[in-house]
């Protein structure tokens, strides 16, 4: 599977978590996908924390005054609301989000998440970061699997800084679907040709299997609603 | 008296030392003039409070490039790989705050407000040295009041008297700092005639503004 391939996977399986009305906001890199693959009858509002909710595609010329969290041009659909940082983040702690979707480095079984730095090697900041998984309702983790090296990331303990204690909703892998229970993760949905043995051999942490176990949903979905160009 | 002033006086507000705000998020709203003008000074010692230090030939990360700053208060330095240099080599001292703390430190600096309780980085390395209290049953951490010697604003409209109006998500920022400083300068697009902005239209009222520096045909 290339590197594409995997990242639209995840994407397109988060897509299924929006609900009709849903508020929501999308980290820098892999979850910004997610609005490409937003399913047909789901109208949600997207939530951008520099400053605004009702983001959208780019439509005519571009304005270096209007951008998204990763500082891309994008546009805005009819009935978009500006507003100041402290108002954005007044918005995000205050529960007035409903779904966040982050990028992990690791997560662990009782929900914490570290995405946003490596001792030494990497400290780019947390951003709004820390803002958004104590205070968005849902907060869901989309993910490659394991590490670029192959090292797990799914532990049963994160040992990077965290980011977050106990926040972390639900996990997306191009691998399966994972939850968080009061026993650790629990293994909701699984990619179509994968074992859970063989996952179970990529996941450090130990999880447990859902009763209700499936197939992972959206690998046949094409609901692409024309945000293109905000695809980084 | 006229609070309009031509770009090069604004040398004659900054000084060795000074806690400067800046609005601006990854360089979107921020006063790129106002900046040249600081680098031209050569003023050191910068304490910069900022969402970040956006990009080395863009925004605050121009300071960094040239050395100006002393310790940056920022949520995000990832864009700028200068910054990350000179914290690494002890050369910066980089204070990183969640950008919602950040945001509300500052509006608390302007709001006269002692400080806030957030749950936001409660069980990470940010709840380091903080006092928790607990309220309801819930877990919060006390974050303290920013201000600054001087607040640099980037806006797209002001009336003679300061009021202002931003342009889409260059705003971000610049509503609260420009109520955290001793002095606060505006860079503008256009300066308008009085009652030339609706007031229902203004974000930024007139009596927070001291300075107001036009870059547009005005």
């Amino acid at each position: 599977m290339k590197s594409l391939d995997v990242k639209t996977i995840i994407a397109r399986r988060v897509a299924f978590e929006l609900k009709n009305g849903d508020v929501v906001n999308l980290g820098i890199g892999l979850p910004t996908l997610v609005a490409n693959y937003l399913l047909q009858e789901i109208s949600v509002i997207l939530h951008s924390e520099n400053g605004f909710v009702g983001l959208g595609p780019i439509e005519g010329s571009i304005n270096p005054n209007l951008v998204n969290a990763g500082g891309q041009p994008v546009g805005f659909i009819p009935g978009a609301a500006m507003f100041d940082s402290a108002m954005s983040f007044a918005l995000i702690r205050g529960g007035h989000v409903d779904v966040t979707v982050l990028g992990g480095l690791q997560v662990d079984g009782v929900g914490n998440l570290a995405n946003w730095m490596v001792p030494g090697k990497m400290v780019p900041g947390m951003g709004g970061a820390m803002d958004l998984v104590i205070g968005a309702k849902k907060v869901i983790v989309a993910m490659e699997h394991c590490a670029k090296d192959g090292s797990a990331k799914m532990l049963n303990k994160c040992t990077l800084p965290l980011t977050g204690k106990a926040v972390v909703t639900m996990i997306v892998t191009e691998l399966g679907v994972f939850t968080i229970g009061r026993d650790g993760f629990i293994l909701e949905e699984i990619a179509e040709g994968v074992s859970i043995e063989a996952l179970r051999s990529k996941t450090e942490a130990t999880f447990s299997v859902s009763s209700d176990i499936k197939l992972m949903q959206g690998f046949s979905q094409h609901g692409s609603r024309g945000y293109d160009n905000i695809d980084n | 008296m006229p609070k309009s002033i031509c770009i090069e006086q604004v040398a004659e507000f900054l000084h060795d030392g000074m806690v400067v705000m800046f609005g601006g998020f990854l360089g979107v709203g921020t006063p790129e003039k106002i900046i040249q003008v600081i680098i031209d000074s050569g003023v050191g010692g910068i304490t910069l409070i900022a969402n970040d230090t956006a990009f080395m030939d863009k925004g605050v990360g121009r300071l960094i490039v040239s050395r100006q700053v002393k310790k940056a208060i920022v949520s995000h330095i990832g864009t700028n790989p200068c910054t990350g240099k000179q914290m690494m080599a002890n050369e910066i001292e980089v204070e990183l705050v969640p950008q919602g703390t950040l945001a509300e430190r500052i509006r608390c600096g302007g709001a006269g407000l002692g400080g806030f309780l957030t749950a936001t980085g409660i069980g990470t390395i940010v709840e380091t040295g903080k006092q928790k209290l607990i309220v309801d049953g819930k877990e919060y951490l006390l974050e303290t009041p920013l201000r600054a010697n001087v607040a640099i604003v980037k806006a797209k409209k002001a009336d003679k008297l300061g009021n202002l109006i931003y342009d889409k998500t260059a705003r971000n920022f610049n509503p609260i700092i420009a109520m955290a400083a001793n002095l606060v300068i505006a860079e503008v697009d256009e300066i308008v005639e009085v009652g030339m902005i609706d007031p229902d239209e203004v974000v930024t009222p007139g009596i927070l503004v001291d300075k107001i520096i036009c870059t547009g045909g005005c």
